[in-house]
């Protein structure tokens, strides 16, 4: 059965070991990790981990009700599909030697993304943007050489019904 | 009022009703010891902590009611890991008490420290670590709150020595809400008003039965729900005594050594109701094989065990026992003629299999560890609590003590734990003084937790020990003899101890019978006998259980005897 990339966020509570029984559930059962943010909400006693798997239609209902058997988990939604807002960061640093300075300022307009830390041989880039945005601007940074990477992981919300 | 931490702990089990706890005590527990010793609960000192828990389990089983388990960090803590396991695969309500080094140790690799709430975290239902004393009420409460509802299971809280014997306020009788956990009892009416269409419709129809049906307290519900609907009956490990053994719609234990009836008559059933079961590797053999003619209603109170391992028509999440219920005021059974005319000709096909008798074995001038388990059915009139331990054993006990009634048959089914029998028969025998209480042994198995005997005396418990002694790792060697061209490797104890003699040390009767006209005798006088019993039965040494389905294969392909 094919596997499907699956964006699950669920609230749950803000509390030492919870993270650790959400992971622990996709490791001792097999399924994979793609991304994953975790963050207090609005309500400090609540966190919210939004997270990314590959998984079949049979996979992902397990996975769902697994999560969802947890003592500690409030709430769950799969926001695959059209009805959410999804949005990642990435930190890149990358070299910036002065013949190619100007190239790489270009695309950074081009995305509309910020240089926000500079110095003689490099740039450090904050983009933000859906996942293939990061990708395609990743791709046109690599020949320049691209140092150092952090990205997010994806992060999702619900869109609210007018 | 302000109390300590141990005695806010006791409150609550006071609170819980708590009457007995299993326990081992250790340098982080000695403050909760000390104040336990004001109540009117009753400790039974174990000799080994995994014995502990295998006790707490065993009186879960037989009374119903949550088991109570006290151990100290570290050390005591990790020997509860395997018994936590078992009551976790069995969904059984254990809540488990560690000790640990004082909050300000945590971390530092301490004398005696070990992460238990990281350990136990993925075999435990729910775990909690107790970090401040005024949480520790609430947190005790949830605790046998998780314990005992939705689908049951072991939950761990592990309270610091600094948590123990400091004082904060207490206020008795605190509600319990969790909002993130609500199991859903009622089952949804309109997949049920289906159910019932599907059974209208079906010509072949068996009720698939698990410990689901024990754990909610639905066996009369399922005993009139499958007579009026004149639908046969199996059971999986777990599901022994769910439904009467001796009723004549009774298939007998599915699976790997299931009967030749209930394995034939699943896999070419046109309807399987699943009741409170989890469709375990050991019951399907082989998934796409499994009941592939059927259309599968599935009951179940957890939602991950549906679909997990078999497709399902119909999905039921709830209660077996309100299901059940629920489901005999939906039904409108036909009238008896009409009914048995409908279904006649499944019923003569399951008569068929059933005249297949699978179970029969020979009589030689060795005791056949069947023939033991058969008398003990006799000789206790099938009123017996049987617990066992796990292999051929087990198998056999499952296999020719034909239970009645629920919460009778006691067994390590899921994690398959060696070990469990006698700490859980002890637990029982607590449970239910008026009862009769065997576990069923191997002698190799038996030696795994033999330590209790000293518990038994100590408790002037009469548990009864029906060793079937055959000097080897029974089921391994059976594996290895079928599969392995009987290289037997490291399945061979044919060393003692001479358990007789070990009975009489730890001040027990010890009987043994070497011949098969020594086995009514030896029963008997075991039977009878006040105290704790040992009786050795020396049994031939390279029986098989059967029927057995290679593991993997379709349920259909069973090795005869």
């Amino acid at each position: 059965m094919n596997e499907e990339k699956h964006i699950l966020t669920m609230l749950v509570d803000n509390e030492p070991g919870v993270l650790s029984r959400v992971v622990g559930l996709f490791s001792a059962r097999g399924y994979n990790i793609e991304s994953l943010v975790v963050a207090p909400t609005i309500d400090p006693l609540v966190s919210r981990i939004t997270l990314v798997t590959n998984a079949n239609l049979p996979e992902i209902e397990q996975i769902e009700k697994q999560l969802r058997k947890l003592i500690n988990v409030i709430k769950l939604r799969d926001l695959s599909g059209k009805n959410a807002v999804k949005r990642e960061m990435a930190l890149i640093c990358v070299k910036a030697k002065p013949e190619n300075r100007a190239e790489v300022l270009r695309i950074v307009s081009i995305f509309r993304c910020k240089v926000v830390d500079t110095g003689l041989e490099h740039y450090i880039i904050e983009v933000s943007g859906n996942e293939d945005k990061i990708n395609a601007f990743i791709n046109l940074l690599k020949p320049m050489g691209i140092k150092k990477i952090a990205r997010t992981g994806a992060l999702a919300l619900f869109r609210e019904p007018n | 009022m302000e109390l300590t931490g141990a005695q806010i702990l006791i409150k609550v089990f006071e609170e819980e009703k708590v009457d007995t706890i299993f326990g081992f005590p250790g340098g982080m527990v000695i403050d909760i010891y000390d104040k336990l010793e004001d109540t009117s609960i009753k400790h039974i000192l174990v000799r080994h902590e995994q014995g502990a828990v295998h006790a707490a389990d065993g009186y879960a089983r037989a009374s119903g009611k949550v088991g109570v388990c006290l151990v100290t960090s570290g050390p005591g803590a990790t020997n509860t890991v395997t018994g936590i396991a078992s009551a976790h695969m069995d969904s059984i309500p254990l809540v488990v008490i560690t000790g640990q080094v004082p909050t300000h140790l945590i971390g530092n690799d301490a004398f005696q420290e070990v992460d238990i709430v990281g350990i136990t975290r993925s075999c435990t239902k729910h775990n909690f670590l107790v970090k401040d004393v005024k949480d520790l009420a609430k947190v005790v409460k949830e605790a046998f709150y998780l314990a005992r509802t939705g689908r049951p299971g072991p939950v761990l809280i592990d309270i610091p020595k600094n948590v123990s014997n400091t004082k904060a306020p207490y206020e008795a009788g605190q509600q319990v809400s969790i909002k993130s956990y609500n199991p859903t009892y009622k089952p949804n009416m309109k997949q049920l008003r289906k159910v019932v269409n599907l059974i209208d419709s079906a010509e072949r129809p068996v009720i698939f039965a698990g410990g689901g049906i024990i754990l909610s307290g639905a066996a009369k519900a399922l005993t009139t729900f499958a007579r009026t609907m004149q639908i046969p009956v199996t059971g999986s490990l777990m599901g022994l005594g769910g439904f009467p053994g001796s009723d004549p719609l009774w298939l007998g234990m599915i699976g790997m050594h299931g009967t030749y009836r209930a394995n034939m008559s699943t896999s070419f059933c046109d309807l399987l109701i699943g009741i409170g079961v989890r469709f375990d590797d050991r019951v399907t053999g082989k998934t796409d094989a499994f009941a592939s003619q059927a259309k599968i209603v599935h009951v179940d109170i957890d939602p991950t065990s549906i679909r997990k391992n078999v497709p399902v028509t119909i999905p039921i999440v709830g209660d077996c026992r309100s299901t059940l219920e629920s489901l005999n005021t939906l039904i409108k059974p036909l009238d008896k003629t009409t009914l048995a005319d409908k279904r006649k000709p499944w019923m003569d096909q399951v008569q068929k299999w059933k005249e297949q008798n699978t179970l029969a074995y020979k009589q030689t001038d060795t005791i056949k560890p069947q023939y033991v388990v058969e008398t003990l059915y006799e000789l206790t009139r099938g009123e017996a609590i049987i617990t066992t331990e796990v292999g051929q054993n087990q198998m056999w006990a499952a296999q020719y003590y034909h239970f009645d009634k629920p919460n009778h048959f006691i067994t390590s089914g899921g994690l398959g734990c060696m070990g469990f029998g006698f700490p859980a028969a002890i637990g029982a025998q607590i449970a239910r003084p008026d009862k009769t209480v065997v576990d069923v042994a191997g002698d190799g198995s038996i030696q795994m937790n033999i330590q209790e005997m000293a518990t038994a005396l100590q408790y002037q418990l009469p548990v009864k020990i029906v060793i079937l002694n055959n000097g080897y790792l029974g089921m391994v060697r059976q594996w290895q003899e079928l599969f392995y061209d009987k290289r037997y490797a490291s399945t061979c104890m044919n060393c003692g101890p001479d358990f007789v003699k070990l009975a009489e040390a730890y001040g027990a009767l010890g009987l043994r019978a070497t011949k098969p006209e020594e086995v009514i005798p030896v029963l008997e006088k075991g039977l009878s006998s006040p105290g704790t019993v040992i009786m050795d039965f020396v049994v031939a040494k390279e029986e098989c259980v059967y029927p057995m389905v290679p593991a993997g294969a379709p349920i259909t392909e069973m090795l005869l005897a």
